[in-house]
């Protein structure tokens, strides 16, 4: 299973903060394929992926308990 | 030693300069991000911000990196605080020392360029008219709930 994590505007859409999902062996382009079909709209506005803490390319393979947290644009400072 | 943190605890400035000055350090650029009330005609009443903790403190310490491996002979400290803030509170600082003021100068605007565009923090503005996250500053805030 992968651990996946929502922030800030992703968290409103998806009403929860984590869940697991069974992405292992899947692409990081997968895995946004399927929270899009979840949560329509998630891909909007330019979210990243971050695989255990850090930002991954679509074609990155999962692998079992990887942690990916969906990343939408940040503002801090 | 350097200090990468993201805190829920008001921001003392003074305690990341203090961590950066060393004997070789001729000049120390303390930068102080703020609560601002009013954005593009639109008065904030406070800000909530959020972070990806570990990967947040991650990627501070990685701009650290860079920056001393970019101007040599510097000493980055980085903080940014999150929860509820109100306006005129203190949201990051960034304290760079170095021999010389001009690399301490560069080095700090460097840090919040790469802070803002990928350190996982996020921003919600209330308003009196409603609320948002904010990703895009460059983007006019609409009102959800007017």
């Amino acid at each position: 299973m992968i651990n996946l994590l929502y922030f800030a505007g992703i968290r409103d859409l998806t009403g929860v903060p984590e869940e697991q999902a069974p992405l292992a062996g899947r692409t990081v382009g997968e895995l946004l394929e399927w929270a899009e079909e979840k949560y329509p709209g998630i891909r909007g506005g330019g979210a990243r992926v971050a695989v255990n803490e850090e930002y991954a390319l679509e074609g990155d393979v999962l692998a079992e308990g990887d942690t990916a947290a969906i990343i939408p644009p940040v503002s801090g400072g | 030693m350097s200090i990468y943190e993201i805190t829920d605890k008001p921001i003392d400035p003074q305690r990341y300069a203090d961590h950066v000055l060393r004997p070789e350090a001729g000049a120390v650029v303390t930068f102080t991000g703020h609560v601002r009330e009013w954005t593009k005609g639109i008065r904030t009443l406070y800000l909530s911000y959020e972070a990806y903790v570990p990967m947040a403190e991650k990627k501070m310490a990685q701009i650290g990196g860079e920056i001393e491996e970019k101007w040599e002979g510097t000493c980055v400290a980085i903080a940014h605080r999150i929860g509820e803030l109100d306006v005129g509170e203190v949201a990051v600082v960034i304290a760079v020392s170095s021999p010389h003021r001009k690399a301490a100068y560069e080095a700090n605007e460097y840090a919040i360029e790469r802070i803002k565009q990928d350190v996982p923090i996020w921003k919600k503005e209330i308003w009196e008219t409603g609320e948002q996250w904010i990703g895009d500053q460059n983007k006019k805030p609409e009102v959800r709930n007017p």
